[in-house]
């Protein structure tokens, strides 16, 4: 799979650390109640088909990128910077996941 | 018909004739008291529980493809019980008791086989954390071993010792733990339940949740209307998608988990292995085929087909650890979507809709919980109470605070 990144152009997908829905844009305020919290973090719309997700292109430019791709075919559609969305707060993300960077590597053993 | 030695020696001087259907192939009624979305391990299970503990039998599991076309037949048949948190610990350890006399109660052979897990450990620190865990595991009933290097050479003389990027200093064995045939689970709770009275309806599509009142009703089929009085939704990686139907949205997002076989070779691998530096998994199937997996890939999906960075990397890990198996080729690999939780464990739960309930979020794991899971949704069905070790399954958790984050990786979802 190859990521458009909108200022490295297409990619491979290696290049790029995978955070989940682009529900964690939607950062509850400060006196904001549990529901809000989980709505934040937990709950997912989890659609087979058309979503929108959240990539850091991690071994590129840094770049906080939300993808519009196809969860069963895996096309991807569009791509662009978190940072230009339509009230993004600036080009640092502060209601952004930005603020969290990268949850640490998953721990390794035994899962399965 | 029971199966038995004997019935095998007279079937097979008679020309295997005598044999019949494991189970009948109903047409759907349009009541039951129950019904159970879903026909893998799971869903089966609970079915079987049902009718064997409660004398429940006027119930359906509805299945949109074939028994054990899901999950339940695609998985890499790890079966054990070393969790650490109060909450899973109690839970798969009972699990693990099912499985050991498992064949007997179904008088079905699921080929489990307790021929010990070994989980690697590559640094001193991951040693204090294997003793941690093994002495959590001694503490929930269940045994745990911890083996040196030398102990270690000793039974898997293969794996590469020798190098220096990660050195293996040992392992934690659990002899009870092991594999199973996975289909042969599906099959076999799938007959004990027909017998009792369970109708197993196939190619049966759930396309929608009927619901009054905040009461559930029934249930939309692509086989017609079925009207029933409690409803459990057990459908694993397709979990959201059945739940969004009674308008819910649950802690769950949908990712491919892929694993491979090799072609049949000759005993070679008598246990399971795990890597403790990638995660790479492996046991050898009775039929001589290495079967191995890793992680998922990382991104949300509902293909049921891997990408081919995470089949690289899992092969690289394998080499890393026993570069033995480098010749030997590889038959099939396929992928199965997997229900990731954001704190890993999975969800037993009544619903707060009267009569709908849950049985989902079952991640990397789900196969060796396939008894419990089926014993403890029944008993919630059945009750309306939860089972005592699937208690903290609640499906409230994440927004009370309440986690099971097995791995201690935060509210992520594909980190668990
Ligand atoms: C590659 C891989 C390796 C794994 N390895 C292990 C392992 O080593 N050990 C371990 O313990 N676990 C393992 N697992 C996890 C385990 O297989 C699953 O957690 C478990 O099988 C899920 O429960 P199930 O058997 O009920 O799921 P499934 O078999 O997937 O059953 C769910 C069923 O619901 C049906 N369904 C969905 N939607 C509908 C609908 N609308 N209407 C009707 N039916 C519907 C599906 O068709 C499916 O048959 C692995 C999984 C994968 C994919
Ligand atoms: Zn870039």
């Amino acid at each position: 799979m190859r990521i458009p990144c909108p200022l490295c152009g297409p990619r491979d997908r290696r290049e790029f650390y995978y955070y989940g829905s682009d529900d964690y844009l939607n950062r509850p305020g400060e006196d904001a109640p549990p529901e809000a919290w989980d709505d934040h973090l937990h709950l997912r719309d989890n659609p087979a088909g058309l979503t929108r997700d959240l990539w850091y292109h991690e071994q590129g430019c840094a770049a906080w990128i939300e993808l519009h791709r196809n969860t069963v075919t895996h096309e991807i559609l569009s791509a662009r910077l978190v940072a230009e969305r339509a009230g993004a707060a600036g080009a640092n993300g502060a209601s952004t996941g930005t603020s969290r960077k990268k949850a640490a590597a998953p721990a390794k053993g035994t899962k399965a | 018909m029971r199966y038995s030695g004997f019935k095998v020696f007279t079937e097979g001087l008679f020309g295997n004739k005598g044999w019949q259907p494991a189970w009948r192939e109903p047409q759907p009624k349009s009541e039951y008291d129950v019904v159970i979305i879903g026909g893998g391990g799971h869903g089966l299970a609970t079915a079987y529980y049902l009718a064997k503990n409660h004398g429940i039998t006027n119930v359906a599991v509805l299945e949109k493809g074939y028994l054990g076309g899901g999950n339940v037949g695609r998985n890499t048949t790890i079966v054990r019980a070393n969790y650490f948190l109060p909450g899973n610990s109690e839970f798969y350890s009972h699990s693990l008791k099912l499985w050991e006399k498992l064949e007997a109660e179904l008088n079905y052979n699921v080929m489990h086989s307790q021929r010990g897990q070994i989980v690697l450990f590559h640094s001193d620190g991951q040693r204090d954390a294997a003793v941690r865990r093994g002495n959590s595991i001694a503490n929930q009933g269940d045994d745990a071993e911890l083996l040196s290097r030398d102990q270690l050479k000793r039974m898997v003389p293969y794996l590469d010792y020798e190098q220096t990027r990660f050195p293996i200093y040992g392992g934690l064995i659990q002899r009870r733990a092991g594999t199973a045939r996975h289909d042969a689970v599906a099959w076999g709770y799938a007959r004990g339940a027909d017998a009792r009275g369970v109708d197993l309806i196939q190619n049966c599509e759930v396309t929608g949740i009927d619901i009054e009142n905040g009461h559930v009703r029934g249930v939309q089929t692509t086989r017609g209307p079925i009207r029933a009085k409690k409803v459990a939704m057990v459908a694993a990686g397709r979990s959201g998608q059945v739940a969004a139907m009674a308008g819910m949205r649950l802690p769950i997002e949908s990712h491919v988990l892929q694993a491979f076989v090799t072609e049949g070779l000759k005993p070679v691998i008598d246990s399971v292995i795990s890597f403790g530096m990638g995660h790479f998994y492996i046991s050898q199937s009775d039929k001589g085929g290495l079967v191995f997996g890793g992680d998922l890939d990382f991104y949300a999906s509902y293909a049921s087909r891997g990408n081919l960075p995470m089949l690289e990397h899992v092969m690289e890990a394998g080499m890393t650890l026993m570069p033995m198996i480098g010749k030997a080729k590889i038959l099939r690999g396929w992928g199965g979507i997997m229900d990731m939780t954001p704190d890993g464990s999975p969800i037993i739960d009544k619903t707060h809709i009267e009569g709908l309930y849950i049985d989902a979020g079952w991640n990397y794991g789900g196969f060796k919980a396939t008894p419990a899971s089926g014993w403890c949704m029944a008993h919630l069905m059945a009750t309306d109470q939860p089972h005592e070790v699937a208690r903290r399954f609640r499906l409230d958790r994440f927004r009370t605070g309440h986690l099971l984050d097995e791995e201690g990786t935060g509210s992520q979802h594909n980190l668990h």
